[in-house]
């Protein structure tokens, strides 16, 4: 990192640990939610809004100045939505599979908080190699957990991870299968992904007791 | 902030400035992508019909396609004509009948001009398969599918597909576990007259067992879904009776 000066190392490092965007912030949950089921779904969707928040952040602090401030939100939006719209036509021309999966999925990265927040909270005020390094690192904290949790789910509720076997076949009663082991199908609803953020958020705080806030 | 950028011409100014650019960039990702797009769901459509009439590389749970390099080789093997027809029994024989837009021939019936139906004939271990694509509704978008059937229409396989049904919901209409309840029912009853598949609720034969029940186990919590499936296999299929009573003779 010897790039990158104290205060840019802090813009992606942070994010990562103690002022990430789902276990502090609680934003950006409800994507969260939704395509953690797998991990392919969750590296896909880190790789996407890298690209979205990494660029929209470095757009939207070109144009600071020349925002009017009126419709900013607006101006925010449409920036958002374009950068939507060429990562999903993208998707459906390189990987079409891929895309049919996350499907609506990728028309909600435009509603993910976490995005509209860092436009707002940060790229309106700072230059743009700052604000693509918190973009990018926002980006990044958010992405971690999302494999964090996709991991979980796809190693308990599938048995497998990216798609292999790693535990054997259930069918086949391979490897752990073979001792009685079974899939817990209920890893792979929406609720078991907010019962595994519950318990990061619990990790994190107990090991870091400055996180915790007090009521 | 300036004096500048609060003035309201400026801020109509900014918005169509914003307006042109934006939507300038979109139209040129969109055409230039459009091509390679367009590839995709034509590999896509022959994977569909391949894999309804058992053409793929599924494993025990998950429904795998034919691969997207080598499709264009098994389709060209394992179909071996491509049939429009028209009036019901005028059969002309095409080989881009996969190509026709089912949703613009639906349209076309609807104002009154006439609906090319496409069905593809294909072979498989010396048996033959009459696969025809559907489409129709489901809960919040399209939803369509290909089923492969018998001379008889007796399903052999389908396939089915959704634009936006909800996650692990009605979205499992493409799941193994439902579309393959399909295979074997009967789309006629005993008497011959043509009745579709019902997708019940109140199934008494969850294993699906009876094949000539005319009746599939419903997914729960995806009740419209799986109403708009049933609709449209209903709808859809009987519009090949006729060519498939001239089959018998």
């Amino acid at each position: 990192m010897g790039l990158l000066s104290k205060k840019d190392q802090k813009l992606i490092l942070d994010p990562l640990a103690d002022d990430n965007p789902i276990t502090i912030q609680v934003l950006g949950i409800c994507s969260a939610l939704a395509i953690t089921a797998q991990l392919k779904a969750s590296i896909v969707m880190t790789v996407s809004v890298i690209f979205v928040l990494g660029l929209g952040n470095v757009v939207i602090s070109l144009i600071r100045n020349i925002i009017p401030s009126k419709i900013r939100i607006i101006v925010q939006l449409t920036v958002v939505a374009a950068l939507v719209i060429i990562v999903d036509q993208v998707l459906k021309a390189f990987s079409y599979q891929l895309s049919k999966e996350l499907g609506a999925f990728i028309g909600l990265i435009i509603t993910n908080c976490i995005i509209m927040g860092r436009f707002e909270a940060f790229a309106l005020g700072n230059g743009p190699w700052k604000s693509f390094l918190d973009g990018v690192g926002n980006a990044l904290g958010y992405g971690v957990i999302l494999i964090i949790v996709g991991f979980f789910r796809e190693l308990l509720g599938s048995g497998t991870l990216l798609g292999f076997k790693v535990l054997g076949d259930p069918i086949a009663k391979t490897g752990l299968y073979a001792i009685g082991y079974e899939n817990n199908g209920f890893m792979l609803l929406a609720p078991m992904a907010l019962i595994v953020v519950g318990i990061i958020i619990w990790v994190q705080r107990t090991r870091n007791k400055a996180l915790v806030e007090d009521h | 902030m300036s004096n500048r950028t609060d003035s309201n011409s400026y801020t109509i100014l900014f918005a169509v400035g914003m307006v042109l650019v934006v939507g300038a960039l979109l139209a040129f990702v969109a055409s230039s992508l459009r091509p390679k797009i367009d590839e995709n769901k034509r590999i896509e459509k022959q994977q569909n019909i391949l894999y309804a009439m058992g053409v793929n590389e599924n494993d025990e749970s998950s429904a795998i396609f034919i691969s997207d390099a080598e499709v264009a080789e098994v389709f060209e093997k394992y179909i071996t004509k491509q049939l429009v027809i028209t009036d019901g029994t005028n059969v002309e024989e095409s080989n881009d009948a996969y190509l026709i837009d089912v949703k613009k021939e639906q349209s076309n019936a609807k104002e009154g001009k006439e609906r090319k139906l496409p069905l593809f004939v294909g072979e498989k271990d010396g048996k033959k398969f009459y696969v025809a694509p559907i489409r129709g509704k489901g809960l919040w978008d399209a939803v369509w599918g290909y089923v492969a059937m018998d001379a008889n229409m007796v399903v052999q396989g389908a396939y089915f597909d959704h634009k936006g049904e909800t996650a692990g919901l009605g979205a499992n209409i493409k799941e193994r576990f439902f579309m393959d309840d399909f295979a074997g029912e009967h789309l006629k009853d005993a008497s011959g007259k043509f009745v579709g598949i019902a997708i019940s609720k109140s199934n008494a034969d969850p294993l699906n067992n009876d094949k000539t029940d005319n009746e599939v186990d419903a997914i729960a919590g995806a009740t419209i879904t799986g109403d708009g499936v049933a609709a449209m296999i209903k709808s859809e299929l009987k519009l090949y009776m006729p060519y498939f009573n001239t089959l018998k003779k």
